[in-house]
């Protein structure tokens, strides 16, 4: 394979608007490497619907919001490559690849990261209980049943209220399985409280707050599973035991950006969001290589990942074809104990556009509140929220007139729940 | 009729099988699993152990020291994993420091070659993560890692390939001495005849042998419980880091696996068989509390598994090795629990003198030892072009965090021993042995499995036979 | 008073209706919400997606949707219909596979190529 200007790595939402973006932003020479035989990532087992309503105000499902982008790619030069794993990517930009036709060793004047994320497994959480069969993630199972046309299972109890595990449920049930319970360590759903409504409770499955499996118990393959009720330290409470008697546990325990090759790049990860820190044009530590989607945070929707991507795609192509940033750090963005963390982490001085987007997930549930943005003293701008939930992503702009009022050079973001 | 019938496939089997494929003599090995390697020899701490831990004159003694001497050649030849990364036994306290006297001395008895005490301070300029509270420790260089069930297939592999004879899901149900002095087992697979019993079932010893109609020792099963963490944390430490033995038992290590992650574990319970394999919410906290105590910077939420195995304990303190009191030509080999894994190549050699008592050992003419296997991750950028050059297969990548690609896992499926089960392809090649434990790759693997099987994707095991990970189609069975 | 999770967009509006005033909905972020209200109170709808069976394409089933949303209590009967349904390749997106599905007036269309 030659080498090009521009390579993006993955070929799921992120990677898909990050080509189209930064094709048309002018670059002409750009390399899409996708290690699935075909486009569109993670979207074309998301056969549900509820996509796209704030990029194209309609409501889609996964495969028809990855054709709409795959489509607008076609329309561009972009070489794809797919079948191809990537193994290793250099600081200076080398990148390492395998396929059936042989070792490919790529040389790209910018790179996109775009690999997207993976789920966290039972080791994850160390459920005790035998190591049966009818175990799975709740993402497997989805490939599984709507790609593979499989069953996992009959009698299916589902541990997490992530929307992959609220989705999951409607399908399965829907499928001709029994859910017999989705269960949730936290106090709250992580998901969607739409898809509370109409993939538990239009199928009568009780969701269990404040419980976890606490028990395996099946030879070759699930036979029981047991649940308990947990403490505020998510310490299980004796004497709270319910036992479920079912083939099947899915586990809908928390996705986890795929960064071992931004590792091996050498780019600085954030604990927080365990992807890239990146600046606002989505810039990792190392120049000229972007990260968008999943890979460097975890999304609620997939809106949000195209945005995210448009901005790298063309912020590459800004850095190929016009004057790149300077990798220098003009304002670091610090978030309160409220808040998870922020993307992205820190700002380049002297920004072109008139503002810059700020995703961040807070902690816990807020009521009607505000969200504020000081340098330490001065308040600089606030927003409000009716609400605010940790399964949903936050997103604010701040106005780039407003950073020149700023003392010092850190951001504060806070939230406040306004009095009743 | 055969010269040899070897009960069981674990390490101890497999090893007396290449051991015996060597000479012209027949042998069948009989596993009542679906594949070898998979009771005690899949899950357990995969050290090679020095030497200096048995009491001295004792067959584990010996056979620990002499199975140590040999294990690094033995993988050479068979192309396994092993790393001679050195163990220190660390202490905490005076009484600790004490027994690391006795350690030392013992293993100087044993014939363990370099043992050296270290203060706290030595030890810490070696092991940097070390607690602070560690105050010496018992350094053995000869101390390695291996992956055991590598070993156990590899040996089984090159056995079969000389001409053994390995019959799975063969579980023995009876056993009886002819009148000749042969012996007929009884098996759902057949009944085989041999003139020599091995009897080397692990946890399941002590009930094989009684099918004969005796009992001539007692094992308990004995339950040890892990963590493995991810590759992130398999530089923490870099050598074996025992605890001394104290109440509570041998104490919990903390290890690199020669697959480059972190192992943590054991407990110790008392279990009712070989079977009872489960993770307890007790025993995980147990060993979570005392590794920390040697590493305190220990990170389990890198933690990717947790699993268990069952040890073959025995009531005395040594490996039950020797012929039976009452059956001439069945032969115990029993109660081998740590450092089994290491004294196996040792006990097999003492099993094949027992043979050559009753059937005259002639070497084989022809007999082809070593193995090599294509591991795509380790090779090169020009052995990986050149593999990939003469099988695509080798450039399409299966599991992406152990980088294993298909051609690895269908060479597995034309090896001498073919998996059928996404397990058996996972030992053979660790796909699905990473940080996603096979979110991505094991449909995948399944696939491989079914299409190179021509069996259908439902009918694919996990592990044993009723361990399907599907139960059907969908629009077939809900109509 | 009844209340109800405004399911129209992934924002969840808490809503509360008041049968006695004529259906009166209150907590709704916007216009949608009011229909999204009186209908899931008079008569529920969602939009139902599951998986046909395909013959000769890159997968053995293929993504379906209904092109609005259908009663909820038909929903069982549109699963039933469906799941009998083998379709050949090749198959475009937006297809229609089942007309009037159910009855319900919507159209069981394909969403993907394949």
């Amino acid at each position: 394979m030659k080498n090009c200007q521009l390579a993006i790595i993955g070929g799921g939402p992120a990677g898909l608007a990050a080509a189209v973006s930064a094709y048309q932003n002018g670059v002409r020479d750009i390399l899409l490497l996708e290690r699935d035989k075909s486009l569109g990532g993670i979207l074309n087992q998301c056969i549900h619907n509820g996509f796209g309503l704030h990029y194209f105000k309609e409501e889609l499902t996964g495969p028809e919001y990855a054709a709409r982008f795959v489509a607008m790619l076609k329309e561009t030069a972009v070489r794809v490559v797919s079948d191809t794993m990537v193994l290793d990517i250099t600081d200076d930009r080398v990148i390492h690849a395998v396929n059936t036709d042989g070792y490919h060793t790529i040389r790209a004047d910018s790179i996109i990261l775009a690999m997207g994320c993976r789920e966290r497994t039972r080791g994850a959480i160390s459920i005790p209980g035998t190591r049966c069969a009818g175990i799975l993630t709740a993402g497997a199972a989805q490939r599984f049943v709507n790609m593979e046309g499989y069953m996992v299972g009959k009698r299916i109890v589902i541990l997490g209220s992530g929307d992959i595990g609220l989705i999951m449920s409607r399908r399965l049930s829907l499928e001709g399985a029994e859910v017999l319970a989705c269960v949730e360590v936290m106090p709250h759903s992580s998901g969607l409280q739409r898809n509370i409504v109409q993939c538990l409770d239009d199928f009568g499955i009780p969701l269990y707050l404040s419980h976890t499996v606490t028990d395996i118990i099946g030879r070759d393959r699930v036979e029981r599973v047991v649940i308990q009720k947990v403490d505020e330290n998510r310490l299980p409470i004796p004497g709270t035991e319910i036992a479920f008697d079912c083939d099947t546990l899915l586990l809908s325990v928390g996705l986890i950006p795929e960064n071992e090759l931004s590792r091996q790049a050498g780019i600085r990860l954030d604990p927080r969001t365990n992807g890239p820190e990146v600046f606002e044009n989505m810039e990792t530590t190392i120049p000229g290589v972007f990260a968008c989607g999943n890979v460097l945070h975890v999304h609620d929707l997939v809106d949000f990942v195209t945005r995210e991507a448009q901005n790298a795609g063309k912020s590459a192509a800004d850095y190929l074809l016009r004057d790149p940033m300077p990798a220098t750090e003009a304002y670091r963005i610090e978030a309160s104990d409220d808040i998870s963390y922020t993307v992205p982490q820190k700002l380049h001085p002297a920004i072109p556009q008139k503002a810059v987007s700020v995703f961040f997930r807070v902690r816990r549930t807020f009521e009607k509140s505000h969200i504020l943005v000081t340098d330490g003293e001065t308040v600089l701008c606030a927003f409000s929220r009716e609400r605010m939930a940790p399964g949903e992503m936050e997103q604010i702009y701040l106005p780039t007139a407003l950073l020149r009022r700023a003392k010092g050079n850190t951001l504060y973001i806070s939230c406040e729940e306004v009095s009743k | 009729m055969q010269d040899v019938i070897i009960l069981g496939c674990g390490v101890i089997g497999a090893a007396c099988a290449y051991t015996l494929s060597r000479y012209d003599v027949s042998v069948t090995v009989l596993e009542k699993s679906n594949d070898v390697a998979n009771g005690t020899t899949k899950a357990n701490s995969a050290i090679v152990h020095a030497g200096y831990d048995p009491r001295p004159g004792t067959a584990i003694a010996r056979l620990n020291v002499e199975g140590n001497r040999m294990m690094e050649d033995l993988c050479r030849r068979l192309d396994v994993p092993f790393k001679r990364i050195g163990s220190h036994v660390l202490a905490f306290s005076e009484a600790d420091l004490s027994h690391l006297q006795v350690l030392y001395e013992r293993g100087v008895k044993n014939g363990v070659p370099d043992l050296r005490i270290l203060t706290g301070e030595e030890a810490r300029l070696m092991e940097p993560n070390l607690s602070e509270a560690v105050v010496g420790s018992l350094y053995a260089p000869t101390a390695g890692i291996v992956s055991p069930w590598e070993l156990t297939l590899a040996m089984a592999e090159v056995a079969v390939r000389n001409g053994v004879e390995l019959i799975l899901e063969a579980p023995t149900t009876a056993i009886r001495q002819e009148e000749d002095g042969t012996f007929t087992v009884t098996t759902p697979k057949g009944d085989f005849r041999a003139k020599t019993v091995l009897n080397a079932t692990g946890v399941d010893a002590e009930a094989v042998c009684g099918l004969l109609g005796v009992h001539e020792f007692t094992l308990t099963p004995n339950r040890g419980e892990y963590y493995l963490l991810d590759k992130s944390e398999g530089t923490r430490v870099r050598s074996v880091i025992f605890q001394c033995p104290d109440e509570n038992g041998k104490g919990v290590l903390v290890s690199p696996t020669v697959h480059g992650n972190l192992i943590v574990g054991p407990n110790a319970e008392a279990v009712s068989g070989a079977d009872a394999t489960e993770n307890t919410a007790q025993g995980l906290s147990f060993v979570k509390k005392q590794a920390i105590r040697s590493v305190p910077t220990l990170s389990f939420r890198e933690n990717i598994r947790n699993f268990a195995g069952v040890r073959a304990n025995h009531a005395e303190d040594d490996f039950l090795i020797g012929e039976s009191s009452t059956f001439p030509g069945f032969f115990h080999l029993a109660g081998i629990k740590s450092p089994g894994l290491t004294a196996a190549p040792a006990i097999a050699k003492e099993a094949a003198e027992y043979v050559a008592s009753r059937t005259p050992l002639i070497p084989k003419a022809e007999f082809s030892d070593g193995r090599r296997v294509i591991r795509f991750k380790s090779l090169s950028e020009e052995e990986k072009r050149a593999v990939i050059a003469r099988n695509p297969l080798y450039g399409r990548v299966i599991c992406r965090c152990e980088t294993v690609t298909e051609g690895e896992i269908v060479a597995a499926l034309q090896s001498p021993i073919p998996p059928t089960t996404v397990n058996g392809v996972k030992r053979r090649v660790g796909a699905g042995m990473g940080r996603c434990q096979g979110g991505f790759c094991s449909p995948r693997v399944q696939e491989i499995l079914a299409r190179e099987l021509g069996i259908p994707m439902e009918a694919i095991p996990l592990d044993q036979p009723g361990s399907n990970i599907l139960t059907g189609r969908t629009k077939e069975e809900y109509r | 008073m009844k209340e109800l999770t405004c399911i129209v967009c992934p924002r969840g509006c808490r809503l509360r209706i008041d049968e006695t005033r004529d259906f009166l909905v209150m907590g709704n972020g916007c216009e949608r919400g009011i229909d999204y209200a009186k209908a899931e109170i008079t008569s529920p709808v969602r939009t139902l997606t599951s998986t046909v069976k395909i013959v000769g394409a890159c997968h053995p089933r293929l993504p379906v949707k209904t092109n609005r949303p259908i009663p909820k209590k038909l929903l069982r009967e549109a699963m039933t219909i469906l799941n009998r349904i083998t379709v050949h390749a090749p198959i475009r997106i937006g297809d229609v596979i089942v007309k009037n599905i159910a009855g319900s007036g919507a159209d069981l269309t394909a969403t993907r190529d394949m």
